[in-house]
C-alpha cells in the first residue's frame, strides 16, 4: 500500500472492493436472476392469413445468421460403423424450400378452400421454441440452452451432432451438418457426427434490443413478438375476429410460437408437403409430461424406503416377543 | 427370513442398477449407431422417451432402497466404522449419482433454467461417477468384498 494513501482513501477503496465482491456473489446473481424470471417469455404470433409467400423473412434470416452457419472441414472423417450417415449441406446452401443447417426458416404452402373459394396459404416454418423444450432438456451433453426469454438454441461449440434433439423434437426441426464441431477433436470416427442447427430466434439481435430478422424484414407484418400474455390475448382476439384456429398454444405442453389460421390445422396439415425438413401440423401431446409426472412421484421414494425399514423393524421386534 | 430379505434386497439393487446403466447409456445416441437397438427386443433402447421414463422409475426404486438400507442400518445399531472400504466408496458414488441426477431431474421440470455450464458439469459428473461405480462394483465383486466388514 502506498504510504501516502490516507486512511479515508484506504477505507473507501476497501469498501468499493468489498461491494464489488458482494455484487459478484452467487446470492446476488441469483437475486438478479429471480428479477429477470419475473419477465414473461417472449412469444411470436404468426398470422397465416397475412403471409404472401414473398420469402423476405427467409432471406433476412439467412443474412442475419450467415456468420453462424457451418464451414465444414473436408474430407470428412471415415465414419464407423458405416451406417452412420454423412450429412453434407455445404454444397446446397441455396436450398430455401425446407429446413437445412443453412436455412432455418422456410415457407410452406397449402392449397385450401375458404368459403368455397380455392386459395393458397403460405406458412413460415421454423423452430417452435417450446416452453419445456425436449431438445434442450434431453441433450445428454447440455449442448442446448433455453433462455429466460423463451428461446432455445444450440451451442455449436459443444454439440456433437448425435441428432438426439431431432429425434425427440415433435417436429424434427434441427438439421445436421457433418464435418464441423468438437467431435472432430475427440473420436471423429466413433462418436458424434457434426453439429445440429436450427432457428435461435436471433438471440444475438434480441440481446441488442433488435427484432429477430424475419420479423423485421416482413413487409406484411405477418409476425409479431411480445410478452406471452399479450401475444396470447392478441392471438385469441385474431382467431375470434377471423373465425380462425390456433396452433402452438397447447402443442407439446405449450410453445412460444402461436399460429393463427383461417382454416383448421388438421385441414392445413393434409394440404402441406411433409417430410424431411418439412414439419407437420399434427396435434402434439406434451412429450415431457411422463417424465415430469414420474419426477413428482420420485419425492415419495425416500418416504417409502424409510417406512419399509421401520415396518421391517416393527415386524422383527414383534416376532422376537 | 432375514437371509431371504437380504437376498431379495440384493437382487432388487442389482436389477435397479442394471436398468439404470442401460437406460442411462440409452440417453446417449449410441444404441442405434452400434446396432444394439437392432437386436430383437431391444428396439426400445433407441426410444429416448422410453429410456428416460425407465431411468426415472429405476432411480425412484434406487432412492427408496438407499433410504431403506440407511434406516435399516441405523435401526440395527450398525456403526459407520463397520462399513468396508469398497462399501464406503460405492456409497459415496451412489450419493454423488443421486445428487447430480436429482439436480438434472429438477432441471428437466418445466420453467426451470439452470445455467448451461452447470448442466454440462452435472452431465459429465453423472456420467463419470457412473463409470467409476461400474469399476468399483466390478472390483468388489472380483475380490468378493461385502458392504460391511465381516
Amino acid at each position: 500500500m502506498n504510504r501516502k494513501t490516507s486512511r479515508r482513501a484506504f477505507l473507501k477503496g476497501a469498501l468499493t472492493a468489498a461491494g464489488t465482491i458482494v455484487a459478484a456473489t452467487p446470492a446476488v446473481r441469483a437475486a438478479e436472476k429471480v428479477i429477470q424470471e419475473d419477465q414473461e417469455p417472449l412469444v411470436t404470433l404468426i398470422d397465416i392469413g397475412k403471409c404472401i409467400g414473398c420469402e423476405e423473412c427467409v432471406y433476412a434470416c439467412q443474412d442475419a445468421n450467415a456468420h453462424k452457419y457451418p464451414e465444414p472441414e473436408k474430407p470428412f472423417p471415415k465414419m464407423l460403423p458405416k451406417r452412420v450417415p454423412v450429412q453434407d449441406w455445404s454444397g446446397k446452401r441455396d436450398i430455401a424450400d425446407r429446413l437445412t443447417p443453412y436455412n432455418w426458416l422456410y415457407i410452406q404452402t397449402a392449397a385450401v378452400t375458404i368459403d368455397g373459394e380455392e386459395t393458397e396459404l403460405n406458412i413460415p416454418r421454423r423452430c417452435m421454441h417450446c416452453q419445456n423444450p425436449p431438445c434442450v432438456k434431453l441433450c445428454p451433453f447440455g449442448a442446448l440452452k433455453q433462455e429466460e426469454n423463451g428461446l432455445s438454441r444450440i451451442d455449436s461449440d459443444i454439440c456433437l451432432g448425435g441428432a438426439k434433439c431431432k429425434q425427440v423434437c415433435p417436429w424434427q426441426i434441427p438439421e445436421r451438418q457433418t464435418g464441423v464441431g468438437i467431435y472432430l477433436d475427440i473420436l471423429p470416427s466413433l462418436a458424434g457426427n457434426g453439429v445440429m442447427y436450427k432457428c435461435d430466434r436471433c438471440y444475438d439481435r434480441l440481446e441488442k434490443g433488435e427484432l429477430p430478422a424475419c420479423i423485421e424484414a416482413c413487409p406484411e407484418d405477418v409476425q409479431t413478438i411480445g410478452p406471452k400474455s399479450e401475444i396470447l390475448a392478441n392471438a385469441h382476439a385474431l382467431a375470434k375476429e377471423m373465425n380462425g384456429y390456433i396452433y402452438g398454444e397447447d402443442e407439446n405442453g405449450g410453445t412460444n410460437t402461436i399460429y393463427v389460421s383461417p382454416v383448421p390445422f388438421d385441414q392445413l396439415n393434409m394440404a402441406i408437403e411433409k417430410g424431411k425438413g418439412e414439419p407437420h401440423f399434427n396435434k402434439v401431446k406434451n412429450m415431457m409430461a411422463d417424465g415430469t409426472n414420474i419426477a413428482k412421484a420420485m419425492v415419495v421414494a425416500p418416504i417409502a424406503g424409510i417406512a419399509a425399514a421401520f415396518g421391517k423393524f416393527y415386524l422383527g421386534a414383534k416376532e422376537d416377543k | 427370513m432375514m437371509k431371504n430379505s437380504g437376498r431379495t434386497r440384493h437382487i432388487i439393487y442389482l436389477a435397479t442398477l442394471f436398468l439404470l446403466f442401460v437406460s442411462g447409456f440409452g440417453q446417449l445416441p449410441i444404441f442405434k449407431r452400434y446396432y444394439i437397438a437392432d437386436i430383437p427386443g431391444l428396439a426400445w433402447t433407441n426410444q429416448f422417451y422410453v429410456t428416460h421414463a425407465i431411468h426415472y422409475v429405476a432411480a425412484s426404486v434406487l432412492i427408496m432402497l438407499v433410504f431403506y438400507v440407511l434406516v435399516d442400518f441405523m435401526l440395527k445399531g450398525f456403526r459407520v466404522g463397520q462399513i468396508s472400504i469398497t462399501g464406503f466408496v460405492k456409497a459415496v458414488l451412489i450419493l454423488l449419482l443421486m445428487i447430480s441426477g436429482g439436480l438434472l431431474v429438477i432441471n428437466n421440470l418445466p420453467g426451470v433454467f439452470l445455467p448451461q455450464n452447470g448442466i454440462i458439469a452435472l452431465d459429465l459428473i453423472h456420467m463419470g461417477v457412473c463409470m467409476i461405480l461400474l469399476l468399483a462394483g466390478g472390483i468388489s465383486l472380483f475380490i468378493k468384498k461385502s458392504w460391511v466388514k465381516v
